[in-house]
């Protein structure tokens, strides 16, 4: 039942998880009334969510997921090695995500909080973003990383051309809906300083961004500290927020 | 028979999450016969520590993309029970929509997609567009309809955006809700009887074992319990929410990033299966027909049976669907504001049914709204005691069948339990060592 559909020269494309909820891999399942279409122009070879098969060599290689295990930092060496292009999937393989937030804890109490005095029975390292380890091609972003995003990279890739991905802020995208701005409520948006391409789909739905997109390549600081004291908040509330998707960012390069 | 085999399946596919199987045979002696879960740890209850209130489903609905929404409604109420915050009826019908949509969804990615293909006897769903193409359409389509009732009511359906503690950031246009009503007529309804169908003519295919276990789910008197209820045993009845770690009393077993759980025996088992038991008399005329043409008796007491009263609730879900909508749109929806003013800083337990059974989160909030301490038992972890268990009784049975057809069992007994291995890890591969 398999040689009609699959032709010898699609290319092969394959998606792995690591320390994540898969919510992205979720969310390619979502493609409902797509996913027939992409299955006619790519060989899916592996996702283990869905199938059973596994593969040598990958044309496209989707990595979800942070990396906080020792055997995380094997395996995504050895899928480097097979793939031609490594693209880096949603928030956590992106960023570090919301993992990265234990990392602003010492590594013994995190263990002792969750499984006492069985701490050291399961071995857990920092979290960190795939890039922290090797060679990243293209970053999808977002939790979850956004459907109309990723079929645009895919769609590109397919074509042989580098994807165009943005790096202007959420509120440009909120600005474009013609939203009410979160601060006017008294509410602490990340907004300002996140990497757009969301179509600020937070804001449009009544709820403050989080940051998940990570920093914009040159935040305008001040301009943020203006916006946060013209509404009677601190900086320290924007940097606490923050921390919820870009504590790896923030740890690692001191940005604040 | 004294036979010898290792078999060790490493990181299960079709599963949500990373776990083995691992089992050895010395001699016909069965001496390790368990499922790893080899999951990374991600140590939610830590990071929650000293996050605000209004962080905390955002954090939460992380642990896991296929139980987000189940996981933001079980925070959402142990947040507001914490800080004392009412919630509207119009809420909480909202709330039980996107239940029914999210279970939906969830019940269908298992059945089709991670189960059926064990059925039909291929490796995933994907190779059966060349064979069966209306059924894979049927089933995208089903997920389709599932995901728009959560893109609707809660922006979109894996982390979903407008449900916050106290209400929602955003309500959904009472002509949108009509148009998903009118979707869930004409596609849903035809589509779960012809779910039903499919199911029905594969029944063969499900093995045949039986080991009667503990049951435990919520339960309500006037409803099929899914949101909101008492817990209960079928060992020892009715207990209040308050009592959970009671009812769970977590343990660290070596041999799984997951905590096991038991309460009245030595494993329980939570989930659909589960919910049938103890809580089939609640459900309609027509839904407990659906189950008759599956052949699922009131009290069944085969695991692999899980998948097939996930059917069923499939069919309750498109059900209570309608009936929720009719009753928002004869109400009309109000445009009501969260009610984030917090009446107190305690602790609060929140417990809902998601797929795979019944979850808890307890928090405890200081002064300031912030988290001082989290703990959240997940339906997987539930279960592993009672996979683990189900698997020493199975296979002395099997024991002088071919060791792919062992391995298959296992596979597809770990499989019937629907685990999501990243939420239990807040597992699966089979593993047999020696043969």
């Amino acid at each position: 039942m398999k040689s009609d559909q699959i032709k010898p020269n699609k290319p092969k494309i394959a998606f792995f998880d690591f320390t994540s909820c898969e919510g992205c891999q979720l969310n390619k399942l979502n493609l409902e009334n797509e996913l027939p279409d992409i299955l006619r122009h790519v060989e899916l070879v592996e996702f283990r969510e869905a199938m059973d098969d596994k593969a040598d060599y990958y044309d496209i290689a989707f990595i979800e997921g942070s990396l906080s295990t020792p055997s995380c930092i094997n395996r995504i060496h050895d899928i480097r090695r097979r793939s031609n292009i490594l693209v880096a999937l949603g928030a956590c393989a992106t960023i570090g995500g919301i993992n990265s937030m234990k990392n602003l804890q010492p590594i013994e109490t995190v263990r002792e909080t969750v499984y006492g005095e069985e701490k050291y029975r399961f071995p857990t390292l920092p979290a960190i973003p795939v890039s922290a380890v090797v060679k990243v091609d293209y970053e999808i972003r977002g939790c979850p990383m956004s459907i109309p995003e990723f079929l645009r990279v895919l769609k590109a890739l397919l074509m042989g051309k580098a994807p165009n991905l943005p790096d202007s802020a959420v509120c440009v995208e909120c600005k474009l809906r013609e939203n009410e701005c979160l601060y006017d409520r008294g509410i602490v948006c990340l907004g300002p300083v996140t990497v757009g391409g969301c179509e600020a789909i937070c804001p449009s739905f009544g709820q403050f961004c989080t940051g998940c997109r990570g920093l914009v390549p040159n935040p305008n600081k001040d301009a943020m500290l203006d916006i946060l004291t013209q509404h009677g908040l601190s900086l320290e509330d924007a940097q606490k927020r923050f921390l919820l998707f870009n504590s790896y960012n923030i740890e690692s390069k001191s940005i604040t | 028979m004294s036979r010898t085999l290792d078999l060790n399946i490493k990181h299960l596919t079709r599963v949500e999450g990373h776990g083995n199987i691992v089992v050895n045979i010395k001699d016909g002696r069965l001496e390790r016969c368990e499922l790893e879960i080899v999951e990374a740890p991600r140590f939610f209850e830590a990071m929650l520590k000293g996050r605000s209130f209004h962080e905390t489903a955002i954090i939460t609905s992380r642990i896991c993309g296929i139980c987000s929404l189940g996981h933001q409604i079980a925070s959402l109420k142990a947040t507001e029970e914490a800080l004392g915050l009412e919630v509207s009826e119009q809420t909480v019908l909202l709330r039980k929509l996107l239940i029914d949509g999210a279970t939906l969804q969830s019940n269908i990615l298992h059945i089709y997609f991670l189960a059926a293909p064990d059925f039909f006897g291929t490796t995933d769903a994907f190779k059966l567009i060349p064979t069966n193409k209306d059924v894979v359409l049927r089933a995208l389509r089903m997920k389709r309809l599932a995901n728009d009732i959560g893109d609707i009511v809660s922006g979109r359906a894996v982390h979903p955006i407008t449900p916050v503690p106290g209400g929602f950031t955003k309500l959904p246009d009472e002509s949108e809700l009509r148009a998903i009503r009118r979707r869930l007529v004409e596609e849903g309804l035809p589509d779960v009887e012809a779910t039903v169908d499919t199911i029905a003519s594969v029944l063969n295919s499900v093995p045949g074992f039986t080991r009667e276990t503990e049951y435990i789910s919520l339960s309500h008197p006037d409803e099929y319990a899914l949101y909101d209820g008492d817990i209960f045993s079928s060992d020892t009845g009715a207990a209040d929410v308050n009592n959970y770690r009671e009812m769970t009393n977590e343990f660290v077993v070596p041999h799984s990033t997951s905590k096991h759980c038991k309460h009245a025996r030595e494993s329980y088992m939570v989930g659909a299966l589960a919910r049938w038991n103890n809580n089939h008399a609640r459900l309609s005329e027509s839904a407990l027909r659906v189950a008759q043409r599956l052949n699922l008796e009131p009290r069944c007491y085969n695991p692999y049976m899980n998948t097939v009263a996930q059917v069923v609730e499939c069919y309750h879900c498109i059900e209570d669907s309608i009936a929720i909508i009719d009753s928002l749109l004869e109400r009309g929806i109000r445009n009501e504001k969260p009610n984030q003013t917090p009446t107190r800083f305690g602790r609060g337990i929140g417990a809902t049914e998601v797929p795979r059974g019944i979850l808890y989160h307890e928090y405890e909030y200081d002064r300031r709204g912030n988290i001082v301490s989290a703990n959240c038992i997940i339906p997987t972890g539930q279960n592993l005691a009672n996979i683990d268990h189900d698997m020493k009784k199975l296979v002395p049975e099997i024991i002088d069948q071919p060791k792919e057809i062992i391995a298959k069992q296992l596979e597809m007994l770990v499989r019937a339990y629907d685990p999501c291995i990243s939420c239990s890890v807040h597992i699966l591969n089979v593993e047999f060592i020696g043969g």
